[in-house]
């Protein structure tokens, strides 16, 4: 099916972009690379009376690296995230998330910022963005302002981007130094999107026990969720200690109200979870420890 | 709302005043009438859309029409001078990689971007380089191995052949 008809607008810049919003009000979207927005107007989901185009507005794009960590321009493609140098060195579990993204073809031409701005509940990005403690940042009307991957979410399709915000770039501190990472997901076999995706970003330290993590999941509710408790578990664990490990991975569903729907009931969600958890901070202690550190 | 786009198809320049809403795949096949871009299931699954934008594989029922303006667009139709195979179809021709042929102007160009980047795949690489294209008759056994084949007829400086008659 078509999308419905609708206006549409290619600014060349972003303070372009955030006068077209502010002059179309509510019922406008972004375009960026198309491959979330595109598919729900095909569907009739979203029927926008105008299209803002902010495809070609280059303060969008690039890899840059920062004070603390990088700044990826909200235009990058999954496929450049899944190859950029400068992401795979601070921030490979990003990378790694990346490559599990849709398809090559729509690796090609959908963007982070479109991503994450679309907030499907079934997203790869999110995990990996909690656990990486990102920062989205929003340009608006009255400027610039940063948002807390913990504050970003707010419930199926809906973040806590303003109708007049563009989403810029988002900021990643580097990942620990010898940090190990694991993005595990049970894809759905016809749309490859997410029925239960955990990753993991955690540090082995030099006396083997894990010093820090951080576990960060997706497709199972709403929103994306932090298993904090999972987390502080497995700090102070020693590295090799599966029955640990396994206590900790447990607790990855811990007060999260889980989709019961045709693509998993909510048991059988929670079930996936733990078991995808175990798998990825195994793999994350693997390649902490493949560095060295203890 | 109608806009104006000027895009390079298969190396020829084309003009046209479009609705926005229009489909990549749709001003291909009705405009142009480059039929080699099919529409298989239009929700970005099956990759029978598939087509070269800017060199880069992508899936023509998910980009406007106007998203491509000032691109340069190559579907099946371009991949070799009329009445010759390129390389990537002769092998599809030899190893029969081919059953229904829907996805087959598909499989082919992302072939071709698929060995652009990796000249020598395993057979497990080239499984997952084709993850965004679907054979719906499930023929993918023979497409791996003309896939193969593909890559050693290139390797060796295979050039577009004319058509056996």
């Amino acid at each position: 099916m078509n999308p419905s008809s609708f206006d549409y607008y290619r600014p060349e810049s972003i303070s372009e972009a955030i006068a077209l919003l502010q002059e179309h009000g509510e019922n406008v979207k972004l375009l960026a690379g198309g491959h979330s927005l595109l598919p729900i107007m095909k569907l009739r989901l979203a029927e926008p009376d105008a299209l803002i185009d902010i495809g070609r507005i280059d303060a969008l794009r690039g890899v840059a690296k920062v004070a603390d960590g990088i700044s990826i321009g909200a235009l990058t493609t999954h496929r450049q995230i899944a190859v950029d140098p400068l992401i795979e060195r601070h921030a490979p579990l990003l990378a790694v998330t990346a490559s599990h993204v849709g398809d090559r073809q729509v690796r090609a031409r959908g963007t982070l910022g479109g991503a994450l701005a679309h907030a499907d509940a079934a997203a790869d990005y999110p995990a990996a963005i909690l656990a990486l403690n990102a920062a989205m940042v929003a340009e608006g009307p009255s400027g610039e302002r940063k948002i807390a991957s913990s504050d970003f979410f707010l419930d199926f399709l809906t973040t806590a981007l303003e109708p007049t915000d563009v989403l810029t770039r988002i900021e990643i501190p580097a990942q620990p130094d010898g940090a190990g990472w694991s993005y595990r997901k049970l894809a759905n076999q016809a749309s490859g999107y997410a029925i239960v995706g955990v990753a993991v970003l955690l540090v082995a330290g030099a006396d083997g026990k894990i010093s820090e993590a951080r576990i960060g999941g997706t497709g199972m509710a709403a929103v994306p969720w932090r298993a904090t408790d999972a987390e502080q578990a497995l700090v102070g664990a020693a590295a090799d200690d599966d029955a640990a490990i396994t206590t900790a991975a447990n607790l990855v569903d811990l007060d999260i109200e889980a989709l019961d729907d045709l693509h998993g009931s909510a048991e059988y969600r929670r079930r996936v979870a733990r078991g995808l958890a175990r798998r990825a901070i195994q793999e994350a202690i693997a390649t902490s420890s493949a560095q060295g550190r203890w | 709302m109608e806009v104006s786009i000027t895009l390079r198809v298969n190396g020829v320049e084309r003009r046209a005043s479009v609705e926005p809403r229009l489909l990549l795949v749709q001003f291909l096949r009705d405009n142009l009438g480059l039929t080699g871009a099919h529409i298989g299931c239009e929700t970005s699954q099956c990759g029978a859309c598939s087509v070269l934008l800017d060199g880069e594989i992508v899936k023509s029922c998910t980009v406007l029409a106007v998203q491509a303006d000032g691109t340069e667009i190559t579907t099946i139709e371009g991949l070799a001078p009329a009445g010759t195979l390129h390389p990537v179809q002769e092998a599809f021709w030899d190893q029969h990689g081919v059953q229904c042929g829907f996805c087959t102007p598909g499989m082919v160009l992302s072939t071709v971007a698929l060995l652009a980047d990796n000249p020598h795949p395993r057979d497990d690489e080239i499984r997952h380089g084709l993850e965004g294209n679907i054979c719906r008759c499930t023929g993918y056994h023979n497409i791996v191995l003309s896939v193969r084949k593909a890559a050693e007829m290139l390797e060796a400086g295979a050039q577009p052949e004319p058509i056996a008659r």
